[in-house]
């Protein structure tokens, strides 16, 4: 045993630094955030401001010359109707692979979360996870496959002789078109298929902190599955689907790429943005257009606050 | 006799909220000293403070005659067992024990061999190659101590180490760690919400309240004579009588203390009314209403015992009503 | 609940479901062996290998991979560092604006990956930055941070506090505490996060197409071949094994999180 009451070892650089660090405990956190504040600060909130900026300019209608003076011309012109076409077809997109993908995922969530157990469990959790994190560009390639006219779904219903079914569809003007490739549905099926892994995994999860005791005091109560499921389940899950179409009804907004490969030539705002900022040099129209995704979310995830559902997420 | 620690108007503030607040205190080296109060009331922040896990807004902490100031915790020769042990999940019970030895740079057989050392005193000689989270509670809270005590520190830290135990097991381990104490010699700090805990094993016990020791001494004068209604509730739950009352028995205006046990029923004495009974095994508790005023009393095995509703006398000897003149 | 059994409509949907997520990726594997070169043709018309020989031969593809590897390990590198530093600020203490420092983490996936592409493009325009495999590795980096945070905070939560508390009451100090404390506990996240930056770096394509230049990274080949298709079959084979190549390291991030959080759950 030491006589000392306080050890004294030989102290090296990094220890005197450790001293340092212990009676300023403020300076360590200040350098533990400084790199990572510095480097989301400065590069992605700087580019962004540098974007939003840029709304606020004009382009002059002859000579295609930015004009560097304040104007809200930009924002008056996505009220043109062909913009503003493009805004609200956009948001029907979004809402409707939302509602598809809750309607589509909202069973298998509740099945992985309430009945698979073990391996099923693994599975289940796998099974979701493998489509999350597979190549982006690969799930939108094998539905080019599964939409060409030579390709697997024609072929199926000419096989079961539902040609005509598939034509009469077809004809039904806004959702259909030439084939399926090129139809909004054919856009609408390919949104819902890649982003409905960001459905599953909120609900799963809300479901998942349910305790067995409150569904076995409902029965106990008196209630009958159905009646459990509507009144303890449904409402509990709620937070999970709201997180969920968070993912869903921002992915749907952003997107550019999908539409572009699988669709009508009717473009979402990702396509608007993407030409503006291209071929067109349209800088500060683009930047309006990318600002109307930002404040939809802005006002989606408030209202999904109040709902408690990012503790779902 | 050398003071281990000592505390000169030591505070620490968390901007209103006077956790500790102007605190003196002095505890003799070979010391079994508790910290005793609820929860809020200082005690694990004083303890935390002579680990340097905190640092005082106000005051001088010494540590065996050194300033304390500016000293972080891997440079004082004091140890901690904490409340929820953090024994580290990723290492085995015998490199848990050796963690010390193996920064202060001893080679692996040595420190090995203190490690396994210290886990015989323990007696968990032969659990060195399980993970702590193969191990029981009480098993978990040796190691516990081990880890603290192959270090030879001037002085062991425990922070409700007990409190996570059952009540079998921490009786058991009050008396070991009574003893280790006696066998080892060094300066205990014992952190307990538990009075009985405190009283049965510390040589003296500081009771907190509000961030201040409101009494400091031996368990006996803890317990038979309180200096606050604070402590005389506290600890033991003596009756408190208030200063009116006081006055009229011994003249002098001032809460006076009064144990349950101390009190009997009589033929002569204050007349109350009982109002509920409950059987604790050795003995009977008694509440009743003296006047204004609630008293309960512990009558023993073979006493006779009171229904609800009956009017009794009672009545103790003078000796046992401890008058408290600092309020 | 645990006993009694799933509804059979339940079953089935669940089963439609999975079902709808899997197929089509699985479809990607029967058209790399397909003879048809000219069109989407189903069935195909025969099967062969051949394809996978003249998809080695091919130095584009060689190249773009490549290029995604480095721009993946790169960037995993950089978000490894930074998300770990934000992590380990933020679990520390609640020092002013720690939610503040979570939202902005969060911020470059939370926004459509437009934004952050048009964004960062503008800004690499204005300050006449040429685009080259650092403004890739740029962009990849800062949406890979929230990754590597996200797997980290939760664990740093769990040591930080008595941990390290008793790791400084032994002797140790804040460097050999991160040593030999912090280190092994967070080790396991810290992979876990690494290895799914990576896959999110190597498949990313949208904030890609605006922060590079001429080069190509995989899935900017794979966009090309997309939008104006010139060889199906190469593609097709490219397909699949990209499909092949994320499913290893998100396996992988699967089995070492869960084993481990189970177990150091019970330590404590």
């Amino acid at each position: 045993m030491s006589d000392s009451a306080l050890i004294n070892r030989r102290g090296g650089a990094l220890a005197q630094l450790s001293d340092t660090l212990w009676r300023r405990p403020g300076l360590l956190i200040f350098l533990l955030i400084l790199p990572p504040a510095l480097w989301l600060g400065i590069i992605y909130l700087g580019s962004l401001f540098a974007l939003l900026a840029q709304s606020f300019f004009s382009i002059d209608e002859f000579t295609g010359i930015i004009q560097y003076e304040f104007t809200l011309k930009t924002y008056a012109e996505l009220f043109r109707p062909s913009n503003f076409d493009i805004i609200i077809r956009t948001v029907v997109m979004a809402a409707a692979v939302t509602i598809g993908a809750a309607v589509i995922g909202f069973p298998v969530a509740y099945y992985a979360a309430r009945y698979a157990r073990g391996k099923w469990k693994a599975i289940f959790y796998l099974g979701v996870m493998m489509p999350l994190w597979s190549s982006y560009l690969v799930k939108v390639y094998s539905w080019k496959l599964i939409l060409a006219k030579e390709g697997i779904l024609n072929w199926l219903f000419e096989t079961l002789h539902l040609g005509g079914l598939l034509n009469a569809y077809l004809a039904i003007p806004v959702i259909g078109g030439n084939s399926l490739s090129v139809s909004a549905t054919g856009t609408f099926l390919v949104f819902l298929y890649v982003w409905i892994p960001f459905m599953i995994l909120p609900i799963q999860a809300s479901l998942e902190r349910v305790p067995h005791t409150m569904i076995e005091a409902s029965g106990d109560l008196g209630a009958r599955p159905a009646q459990t499921f509507r009144h303890v389940l449904l409402p509990l899950a709620l937070p999970g689907v709201i997180a969920g179409s968070i993912f869903t009804f921002s992915l749907t907004l952003g997107d550019y790429i999908i539409p572009q490969i699988v669709g009508s030539s009717r473009r979402f705002i990702g396509q608007a943005v993407y030409a503006y900022q291209g071929t067109a040099g349209n800088i500060p129209l683009a930047a309006a257009f990318a600002v109307v995704p930002i404040l939809l979310m802005a006002v989606y995830l408030w209202v999904a606050k109040r709902q408690g559902a990012f503790d779902a997420l | 006799m050398t003071s281990a620690i000592r505390f000169s108007g030591v505070s620490r503030h968390y901007g209103d909220v006077k956790a500790v607040d102007t605190l003196d205190l002095d505890i003799a080296e070979g010391e079994f000293f508790a910290m005793l109060g609820p929860s809020g009331s200082g005690k694990t922040t004083s303890l935390r403070l002579i680990a340097g896990f905190e640092r005082p807004t106000a005051g001088e902490i010494r540590i065996f005659g050194q300033i304390a100031q500016g000293i972080p915790p891997y440079k004082r020769n004091v140890n901690t067992v904490f409340q929820d042990y953090a024994l580290f999940p990723h290492l085995n019970v015998r490199d848990n024990v050796a963690y010390g030895l193996m920064i202060a740079g001893q080679p692996k057989a040595q420190r090995h061999k203190a490690a396994d050392g210290a886990l015989e005193m323990v007696a968990l000689g032969g659990y060195g190659d399980r993970k702590p989270s193969e191990l029981s509670g009480g098993q978990r809270q040796r190691v516990a101590l081990a880890r603290a005590l192959v270090n030879q520190p001037k002085a062991l830290l425990l922070d409700e180490p007990l409190g996570a135990l059952d009540l079998k097991l921490r009786e058991q381990m009050q008396e070991e760690l009574k003893s280790l104490q006696r066998s080892l010699g060094i300066t205990f700090i014992f952190v307990t919400h538990d009075q009985g805990e405190a009283l049965s094993m510390a040589d003296r016990v500081a009771v907190f309240n509000k961030g201040r020791i409101v009494q400091i001494g031996a368990p006996e004068d803890i317990y038979y004579r309180p200096e606050t209604p604070f402590v005389a509730d506290f600890v033991g739950s003596s009756n408190v009588l208030p200063p009116e009352f006081v006055a009229k028995l011994t003249g002098k205006h001032a809460y006076g203390a009064l144990r349950p046990e101390s009190v009997f029923l009589a033929e002569q004495g204050h007349s109350a009314m009982v109002r509920s009974v409950s059987f604790l095994g050795a003995a009977t508790r008694v509440s009743m209403q003296m006047d204004k005023i609630p008293l309960t009393i512990l009558l023993p095995k073979g006493a006779v015992i009171p229904k609800a509703g009956d009017a009794v006398t009672v009545a103790w000897s003078a000796d046992d009503l401890h008058v408290m003149d600092r309020t | 609940m645990h006993s009694d059994r799933a509804p059979l409509g339940l079953k089935i949907a669940a089963g439609f479901g999975l079902a709808f997520m899997h197929l089509p990726i699985l479809l990607i594997f029967v058209y790399a062996f397909t003879t048809e070169d000219k069109s989407y043709q189903w069935p195909p018309p025969g099967f062969t290998l051949k394809w996978f020989a003249v998809t080695w031969a091919r130095p584009d593809v060689w190249e773009a991979l490549g290029l995604s590897l480095q721009v993946a390990s790169i960037s995993t590198i950089i978000a490894l560092v930074l998300g770990t530093l934000c992590a380990a600020a933020v679990s520390r203490t609640r020092f002013f604006g720690r939610e503040a420092i979570s939202l902005l983490v969060i911020l470059p996936i939370a926004l459509p990956g437009i934004i952050t592409g048009i964004a960062l493009r503008s800004a690499f325009n204005l300050a006449d930055i040429p685009f080259s495999f650092w403004t890739i590795v740029l962009g990849h980096a800062t949406f890979c941070v929230v990754v590597v945070y996200n797997n980290a905070v939760a664990r740093f939560r769990r040591v930080s506090g008595s941990l390290v508390e008793a790791s400084m009451d032994l002797g140790a100090n804040s460097f050999q505490t991160f040593r030999y404390i912090i280190l092994p506990n967070i080790s396991t996240a810290l992979l876990a996060g690494g290895m799914l930056a990576f896959a999110l770096s190597f498949d990313e394509v949208i904030v890609t197409t605006f922060t590079a230049g001429q080069q190509q990274t995989l899935p900017i080949w794979m966009l090309e071949e997309l939008v104006r298709p010139r060889e199906r079959p190469v593609t097709n084979v490219v397909a699949m094994v990209v499909v092949l190549v994320t499913f290893l390291p998100v396996l992988a991030a699967y089995t070492l999180t869960r084993g481990t959080d189970t177990v150091a759950g019970q330590g404590k």
